[in-house]
């Protein structure tokens, strides 16, 4: 027997005979095969992408850890209105008010109460020797809102005591003391270490000291009557606006901030009127061009190198967009592991960083943006590619 | 010499194709009014001396092209004033294509090669792996599944190319020199397979070749010189001479060729025969 007709469509649609058929779906594969093809590419792909992602984490991490730092006094206070003295350009740069602020604020409608604060710098003379400039926070430990917080050694009743104040350990060294009990000097007064906190670090690198309110105006030659901001607590059923109004005729000379408005203002002067945080948003800002400058290249070069195969994919019928979209999967899986390993060698670095001066934070949302970066930077990168590809001649298949 | 047309369906049709490259004194037209069809159930052989416009037919045949003047149609559909986008889905639909150098994805396994031609064509199947293996058992080569292109014979890799021709199975196949690139063994091994694929009613097949030794395999040879049809013959394949038309199948019986049957295999196949496993088997004509 011989001759007769060979049925290949029939044996293949004896196979679609057999139950629902479905869309075969290989790009993904294909995209997968051509990144994992050239391994030397694949890490340099990868390194691009991490060191982007690295970059701009350290930098945002970075950018977002100023800005707790900045406002920590302010998140740890409980108010709705500051009184501060007039052109006050943060809570880091304080200087006095006129006084009695607290005793007209008590007395104007709408308000629940009122707490001052004493801030000031102040001289800090090392038990063995130097000195070094200290930001000395008095305030109420007994009914006010602000109080040392994250205390490891000690307690707020040992803060009562006499000249005893509160130090951050991360700056044992720079204070020059190594324990709770220690004895230093602040403005030539002698003060003992009664509580120790952790990771109360200041943007300024200037030690925060907390102690009583009435130490603080002592040991910074202050009035009894005197702060350098009254922190107001609205009563329940008060409008805010109407009570700063009243606050702003009553106190001249001075300026009524919402919480928000002096969080704000604080966190504006450090980080963008010093420069600082527009520093660290260029950092940020240049390590993606540069990610997307090295993604670029090597996703481009990898397409050059896959041109005949793609040119074959366009012969055999492939629409432009599937073209696309291999070379799409192509970036978004370089995404995928330069996104992880990218954070992993990230929180490594913020681990590393922990117990220093540097604050660096990783949030859930600044991992979900540095990933939403990390997807449009790539994406970003294979337009290049995909304009390469976009000229193929199909008609090349049958020139080689 | 003009045949008379045999009584089987059209599946290709090219109207006086002019095909035209640059302009003023760069122009170059390589061809010059082709008219050609191409029937259910043949395999035509495009042959022709170096620049006389094969390829040029070819990619505008495979709607890779698009001629300057004249009308294709595929399938029963125009290509006329389709843009990339419309020719590419004409190819996907009705057009496979076999190569010289074979283009299968090197970082992909044969019956993936296969299931990606699936993939492109957008052609639902119930069972993706196991219809490649259907379509690479039809070339003999399930055996070779899993291997890579670099794991394959220049022979196997073709069978591969034309596994995934026939997976989407489109109405028209065409061949670009499919035995070039092939020792005398594999190219009758390949040409036989295009002749048994041929053979299926729904579907044509063209190829391009300089390959003489192709000649016993076709049932219609076009030749092209200059941009033009120069002749168009049916080779008898009991050595008469060849006829002006001819509505039955021959099989192909060069001497010291394989020819192909569909007789099921009885006993395993060995040594050169393996490629041919189950469905097909090769037989020598001493």
């Amino acid at each position: 027997m011989q001759a007769q007709a060979a049925d290949t469509g029939a044996l293949l649609a004896a196979e679609n005979a057999k139950g629902k058929p479905k869309i075969v779906r290989m790009a993904g594969k294909l995209a997968y095969r051509n990144l994992f093809h050239d391994r030397l590419s694949l890490v340099v792909t990868l390194t691009g992408i991490v060191f982007s992602v690295v970059l701009v984490a350290v930098q945002c991490g970075l950018y977002i850890g100023s800005e707790t730092m900045i406002a920590a006094m302010l998140d740890h206070s409980k108010g709705d209105l500051w009184v501060v003295p007039f052109g006050t350009k943060s809570f880091d740069d304080p200087s006095f008010l006129i006084g009695h602020e607290k005793y007209a604020a008590l007395s104007t409608p709408g308000i629940a109460g009122a707490e001052d604060l004493v801030v000031g710098f102040a001289g800090w003379r090392k038990p063995n020797g130097g000195t070094t400039a200290v930001l000395l926070i008095g305030s109420d430990h007994q009914n006010g809102s602000l109080k040392p917080w994250n205390i490891t050694q000690g307690s707020i009743p040992e803060l009562a005591e006499p000249f005893a104040v509160a130090a951050d350990d991360t700056y044992f060294a720079d204070l020059g003391i190594d324990k709770l009990g220690d004895i230093a000097e602040i403005n030539n007064t002698r003060v003992r270490v009664g509580a120790v906190t952790h990771g109360i670090r200041s943007f300024t690198t200037l030690p925060y000291v907390f102690t009583s309110l009435q130490r603080a105006r002592q040991l910074l030659d202050a009035a009894n009557t005197q702060a350098s901001y009254t922190l107001v607590r609205l009563s329940p059923d008060a409008n805010l606006e109407s009570v700063r109004a009243d606050l702003t005729d009553r106190l001249k000379d001075r300026e009524i901030l919402t919480q928000r408005e002096f969080r704000s203002r604080s966190v504006d002067y450090w980080l963008f009127q010093t420069g600082a945080g527009s520093a660290l948003i260029a950092g940020a800002a240049l390590g993606m061009i540069v990610g997307v400058v090295i993604v670029a290249q090597t996703l481009y070069s990898s397409t050059k190198d896959h041109l005949n195969e793609f040119a074959t994919l366009r012969a055999l019928g492939a629409s432009a967009g599937y073209i696309h979209k291999v070379i799409l999967i192509q970036a978004i899986m370089s995404a995928f592991l330069g996104y992880g390993i990218g954070m992993i060698l990230s929180m490594i670095i913020i681990w590393a960083t922990k117990g220093t001066t540097l604050l660096i934070i990783m949030t859930p949302g600044l991992a979900l943006l540095l990933f939403a970066l990390t997807l449009g930077m790539c994406i970003i990168a294979a337009i290049s590619a995909i304009f390469k590809v976009t000229r193929i001649d199909p008609a090349g298949v049958f020139s080689r | 010499m003009k045949e008379r047309e045999p009584n089987r369906k059209t599946l290709l049709e090219a109207k006086n194709i002019v095909k035209v490259f640059g302009s003023g004194a760069y122009q170059v037209k390589p061809l010059k009014g082709v008219n050609l069809k191409l029937y259910a159930g043949e395999l035509t052989l495009l042959m022709g001396p170096s620049g006389s416009g094969k390829t040029t037919l070819l990619s505008i045949l495979g709607c890779i092209l698009s001629p300057t003047e004249g009308e294709l149609v595929v399938a029963g559909n125009s290509t006329a004033g389709l843009d990339a986008e419309g020719l590419a889905k004409i190819r996907r639909r009705h057009v496979g294509f076999v190569f010289q150098g074979y283009n299968l994805f090197p970082t992909m396994t044969a019956s993936e090669n296969v299931m990606l031609a699936l993939d492109v064509r957008a052609a639902p199947v119930v069972d993706p792996p196991k219809h490649a293996v259907a379509a690479l058992t039809a070339v003999g080569l399930a055996h070779r599944a899993a291997a890579f292109p670099s794991k394959l014979s220049g022979g196997e890799k073709q069978r591969v190319a034309l596994a995934r021709a026939l997976a989407g199975r489109p109405s028209v196949i065409l061949a670009d020199e499919p035995t070039a690139a092939l020792d005398a063994e594999n190219g009758r091994a390949v040409m036989a397979l295009l002749a048994e694929v041929a053979k299926d009613p729904n579907r044509a097949v063209l190829a391009v070749t300089h390959d003489h030794r192709t000649i016993p395999y076709a049932d219609r040879i076009i030749r092209i010189e200059d941009g033009i049809i120069s002749s168009e013959e049916r080779p008898q394949k009991d050595g008469s001479p060849p006829a002006a038309h001819d509505d039955h199948h021959h099989e192909p019986q060069p001497i010291a060729t394989p020819s192909v049957t569909t007789e099921p295999a009885t006993t395993q196949p060995t040594g050169s025969d393996k490629s041919l496993r189950g469905r097909f088997r090769i037989r020598r004509h001493a």
